[in-house]
């Protein structure tokens, strides 16, 4: 009898479950569906939920008129550009942290935290004003160093955490082989790292693609990513569903994918290692 | 173990993420403190170059007393506590119901996460169009399948239409946090008490809750944090209109739109000042976990 009251119970949750599960994606299903309809049927009321003339008219004019490809590119290289490089610049410094800590490393760890916490507004115009100084405005490059610093913390935090789960005797006997500091980087360190960098990456990648502070502020025409190309739609265009709806699931499907698979390091990364 | 050749070396490994960083929070924060002492409005031909007149704590009093001020931090208090509280709560709930035994957990979990990855311009465009239009909307077609009559979401109820677009983005966060910290609670615990008979909400009560105290703070104080920087959905919905001029979209404002940067740039060591605040207990339980 036990075993049957367990059984209904999992019948019950499972329900429930699926239920609140659909409600909190549907809005995105929705964003999909609409965006394989045409414009009479985008607005129809009653809504049509199924049974419309499924179409790809609308990915085809969004890329026609507003160049999507181009937007894509520069999301790809601003978001791609930025991580790398601070996965470039935080792999040295998060390795120091983790196998030669000394009695600072946890203030400097709590520190770079801290610059994370630096409201943007509150840095806007010197920002602004660097960049026109420096003819950064409305450049990918200028994003691609922006972006980099304001995740910096972040990949330190992520990559120090895994690190620190690497054992140090492994190290030692690599250097009693005599391995020198490079050879126990490149040879040692980093193949056991690389599923915690790889996570790093893919954390990282996301956070700088959905980044609309910055992109929003900095861009114009040139360098404008995906998260600029949507809130162009803010005007009274947005009022074509279908396209807007097109439009937006270009934007997001590469992160949802990518954001799928980092779900467990999404935790990790983005509590600084304080929830596991 | 560390010999003093690898200790060199190490620091000189920090050395380039160390600077960096302080380069990007002494830089600019320097010069947003200098303008908020000094008048500085471009379009009427201040610059740099010609020196900019000092006005002492002019801006900050300015800044305080102007008759948006108060309305704005009002309008920061509700958003924060507002997404903060239905986070939370849905949160808990949506965590213990995906940690019970059920058919499909991960597509489930894969459903419910799928919102945090979407990028804020387009959750804020897609809910202020496709559900929250009084005309074309869903919500709309909603209220008038029930024979009401549709709501003006972002203009008559901005401030409660803006909380639900913003916790539908963060649901996902709180509840994988909530989560990940559910899963590490001893499920041996929660069975003795069921066998000493103690009932579902005592057992929620007693033992569920104050083991999830630590991860609660903790999405308190994250969500908080990126709460208060929020930008690109009040931009794309209200534009600040409606009521939904929170601090950083008034500074925002003041800087960029409206250019006094002087202004602006006192309104911006104000939020520098809350945000730190804030950030001081999220130090605190983070430095913690490190010595453990």
């Amino acid at each position: 009898m036990a075993r049957a009251a367990t059984s209904q119970r999992k019948v019950l949750n499972t329900a429930l479950a699926w239920a609140v599960g659909f409600l909190i994606f549907f809005p995105i299903l929705w964003t999909i569906l609409t965006s394989f309809k045409t414009e009479a049927q985008a607005i129809a009321s009653p809504p049509i939920f199924l049974n419309f003339d499924w179409t790809l008219e609308n990915y085809a004019v969004v890329q026609e008129r507003s160049n999507y490809m181009r937007f894509l590119w520069n999301s790809i290289i601003i978001a791609g550009g930025s991580t790398i490089l601070g996965t470039i610049i935080a792999i040295p410094a998060a390795w120091s942290m983790a196998f030669v800590p000394s009695k600072r490393t946890k203030d400097i760890l709590l520190w770079m935290l801290s610059t994370k916490m630096l409201p943007a507004v509150g840095v806007l115009y010197p920002i602004y004003l660097l960049f026109i100084k420096m003819g950064l405005l409305d450049s990918r490059a200028g994003l691609v160093i922006v972006l980099m610093l304001i995740n910096l913390p972040i990949i330190v935090w992520m990559l120090y955490t895994y690190f620190r789960e690497i054992p140090g005797e492994i190290l030692e006997a690599a250097r009693m082989d005599g391995a020198t500091l490079k050879d126990e980087i490149l040879y040692v360190l980093t193949p056991m790292a690389i599923p915690g960098i790889a996570s790093t990456l893919l954390l990282n990648f996301i956070l700088a693609w959905n980044e609309a502070f910055w992109t929003l502020n900095l861009t114009a025409a040139n360098a404008a990513p995906l998260t600029a190309f949507i809130a162009s739609y803010s005007s009274p265009e947005g009022l074509f569903y279908a396209k807007l709806s097109a439009a937006s699931t270009m934007a997001i499907a590469p992160i949802l994918i990518l954001g799928w698979f980092s779900q467990k390091q999404l935790v990790r990364g983005l509590t600084f290692g304080a929830v596991k | 173990m560390a010999t003093q050749h690898s200790r060199s070396a190490a620091r000189l490994m920090m050395a380039p993420a160390v600077i960096l960083l302080l380069g990007w929070m002494l830089v600019p924060l320097t010069m947003t403190l200098f303008f908020s002492f000094k008048k500085y409005l471009p379009l009427r031909g201040d610059s740099m170059a010609n020196g900019l007149e000092w006005v002492g704590f002019d801006n900050y009093v300015r800044f305080v007393s102007s008759s948006s001020f108060w309305p704005s931090i009002q309008a920061t208090l509700i958003i924060v506590g507002g997404v903060l509280a239905i986070t939370i709560v849905l949160g808990v709930l949506l965590a213990i119901l995906l940690d019970q035994p059920m058919w499909g957990q991960g597509i489930v979990r894969i459903l419910v996460i799928a919102p945090f990855f979407v990028m804020p311009t387009v959750s804020a465009l897609v809910w202020k169009n496709m559900f929250m239009d009084p005309v074309n909307g869903l919500l709309a077609h909603l209220w008038r399948a029930f024979g009401a009559e549709p709501v003006q979401w972002l203009s008559q109820a901005s401030l409660p239409s803006l909380i639900m677009i913003v916790s539908w983005q963060w649901l996902p966060f709180a509840t994988l946090i909530l989560l990940t910290a559910i899963q590490s609670l001893d499920s041996e615990q929660l069975e003795a008490a069921e066998m000493d008979g103690a009932p579902v909400l005592k057992r929620f009560w007693f033992i569920v809750l104050p083991h999830l105290s630590r991860a609660i703070t903790i999405v308190i104080l994250i969500q908080t944090i990126f709460l208060l920087a929020l930008f690109a959905e009040i931009f794309v919905t209200t534009g600040g209109a409606f009521g939904t001029k929170t601090l950083s979209y008034l500074i925002f404002q003041r800087v960029l739109e409206s250019q006094n940067v002087g202004l602006g740039s006192a309104g911006g060591v104000y939020a520098i000042i809350l945000a730190n605040i804030v950030a001081i207990f999220l130090m605190r339980i983070v430095g913690k976990n490190l010595d453990a």
